[in-house]
């Protein structure tokens, strides 16, 4: 059943494609206008039924915006980083400085491909130890130069693999982690598709941090979950249940600060309209962030993860 | 319940007239070498392999008594909820009370106080027959008030790590203990009090990234899977066969992951050692 909701909407967005690449017109907008009362009411009519498998789903989507492209959209002068200053430099991460309303911040984000060949370059948006290192070497800079730091989470997880253990990916997280435990700079976090486990987590530890209303957020993959679980695969939908891994769900638990609406459909639809959105809220957040003192900042980062409490005593 | 069951369970095990009834435990077998040993043996010998070095996984109270001297359990009346209300073939209530029934305890890690010869220290132990020392909230919790108490009382701290990871069963709640601990320890370093990690078999996923990894040293007992994924993860993933001794601690210690391999007779004594080195030293006056 829902299938069919993700097909039709695949044909719709061919469709606003074909349209917008015409270029602006009275005409064009017209019909763009009847194609959004399509997808307003084929989303009304399928909103209610989204499983939790289906938010995983559209959290993976194909043509979902990916870092870079809100990187674009959103800041301004922006200068690529590369590199840890030890091995190599890890595309599955991309980092980085840029003007976000004439104030110079740090960027730093997981990165997936738009094409085979690019998804194959960007590892899936799997990083590597590389990649954690570079993040940290980021931070800080950050830190060093008084540039407040935006991360972009959307990996799968960080990769599991025979160099990545050699080159120490437990290491390369745990560090990150410690990193931004205790850095002296306000850090907004932006859930924008896949929130996979420790790999997504090592660049999530901020002050304020957002999801994205169709990402998702969990200590593993459904399928991963199911596979020890239950043993197979199959079972990756009740794990999805069970994991509670939506932005609805996490905003439940207390563990983020709020959902960013995505337009009707998912923001794949109408990216320009999720760019808007979570600009507003780095600008909001980054507007009360940078009031506060340094060091109350860092306490409130402690006390809001040591406030997560889920045991009886 | 299908025929065959029913058949089996009816089965009962035939006893040959004559033979000893060997008393359950009296004997263990290495997994690593099969030889077989009086458990008594074993136990004088800290239960290490005579004859291949394979040190076995011991409970938490033997842990403690070759590192401490004497020691007070602290929180210990931290319980394990089921926030998820999780359930896969078996619910995750179930699965608590059955390791609580199994193993005296009510979660996987134990906090202690204690005295290290002359040296106080705080220590947390995970206990790997807990469901695979697997960190939820309780034992996030424990770790992150381990080293909320030591930076109070101003003395080192010490984690002896055995775990597969985060636990599945309390989702997002188990991963962001790994972010809670880190904001602790990292608090815990700055003020310069020694915080040593000693990784014991097996140490995988997010407590090998975040506080097992997070030590001022970092001690591994010989032969230990430590890393991020399960080897069994990996071989999926890449689909090739794993080098040899991949993952164990001699491999992590040749990367430049570990600071010291360390027999388990030796440990006691070389944590020492190192805090002698490294707590309440007066800056050079040079």
């Amino acid at each position: 059943m829902m299938e069919e909701y993700f097909n039709k909407l695949d044909l719709l967005k061919e469709k606003i494609d074909r349209y917008k690449a015409l270029g602006s017109s009275t005409g064009v907008d017209k019909e763009l206008e009847k194609v959004r009362k399509e997808v307003i009411e084929l989303y009304q009519k399928y909103r209610n039924k989204l499983s939790r498998w289906d938010r995983v789903i559209l959290a993976r989507y194909p043509n979902r915006p990916y870092t870079l492209d809100f990187v674009k959209a959103i800041f301004s002068d922006w200068v690529e980083l590369h590199g840890d200053r030890f091995f190599a430099d890890d595309p599955a991460i991309v980092a980085g400085i840029a003007k976000f309303k004439n104030r110079s911040v740090a960027i730093i984000g997981h990165q997936k491909g738009s094409n085979t060949k690019e998804r194959v370059y960007r590892n899936f948006g799997q990083p590597r130890p590389e990649g954690y290192r570079k993040a940290v070497r980021i931070m800080q800079l950050a830190e060093k130069f008084n540039l407040p730091l935006i991360t972009f989470i959307d990996t799968p997880g960080a990769y599991p693999g025979i160099g990545a253990e050699e080159r120490g990916q437990a290491e390369a997280i745990a560090r990150s982690l410690e990193v931004m435990a205790l850095l002296r700079t306000p850090i907004v976090v932006v859930v924008t598709g896949e929130g996979g486990s420790g790999g997504a987590l090592a660049l999530s530890l901020g002050d304020k941090i957002f999801m994205l209303e169709n990402a998702i957020y969990s200590v593993i993959s459904p399928e991963g979950c199911a596979a020890i679980l239950w043993r197979t695969q199959d079972k990756k939908e009740e794990a999805a249940e069970n994991l509670h891994l939506t932005s609805y769900d996490l905003k439940k638990l207390g563990i983020i600060d709020d959902i960013i609406p995505e337009p009707p459909g998912g923001a794949h639809m109408y990216p320009e309209e999720v760019f808007l959105s979570v600009e507003k809220y780095i600008d909001k957040s980054l507007r009360e962030l940078c009031e506060k003192r340094i060091e109350t900042l860092i306490q409130q980062r402690g006390d809001r993860f040591r406030s997560i409490k889920f045991y009886k005593e | 319940m299908s025929w065959f069951e029913r058949f089996r369970k009816q089965r009962k095990p035939t006893k040959k007239e004559g033979s000893l009834t060997i008393p359950e435990g009296l004997w263990k077998k290495c997994p690593e070498c099969r030889e077989t040993f009086y458990r008594k043996e074993l136990e004088e010998n800290l239960y290490v392999c005579l004859s291949c070095n394979y040190h076995f996984p011991i409970n938490v109270e033997t842990r403690l008594s070759y590192l401490l001297d004497n020691y007070k359990e602290l929180s210990a009346g931290i319980y394990p909820i089921d926030p998820l209300r999780f359930k896969d073939t078996k619910s995750y209530k179930e699965r608590l009370r059955e390791y609580q029934r199994k193993t005296g305890k009510p979660d996987a890690a134990v906090l202690v106080h204690g005295q290290m010869f002359d040296i106080e220290v705080i220590c947390i132990i995970l206990d790997y027959s807990f469901m695979g020392g697997s960190m939820g909230a309780v034992v996030g919790e424990k770790v992150t008030r381990g080293a909320e108490i030591s930076l109070a009382m101003r003395v080192p701290f010490i984690a002896v790590s055995a775990s597969g990871g985060a636990r599945m069963q309390e989702g997002v709640i188990s991963l962001m203990q790994m972010a809670k601990i880190s904001c602790a320890i990292a608090k815990l370093k700055k003020a310069a009090l020694p915080y040593i990690s000693i990784l014991t078999h097996p140490t995988t996923g997010g407590v090998t990234a975040s506080f097992a990894m997070q030590g001022d040293i970092l001690i591994a007992e010989p032969g230990a899977l430590i890393g991020f994924a399960g080897p069994r993860v990996i071989q999926q993933t890449i689909k090739q066969e794993l080098p040899e001794g991949f993952q164990k601690s001699e491999f992590l210690l040749e990367h430049g992951f570990l600071d010291i391999v360390v027999e388990r007779s030796k440990l006691k004594d070389t944590i020492y050692t190192i805090l002698t080195h490294l707590f309440k030293q007066d800056p050079p006056k040079c």
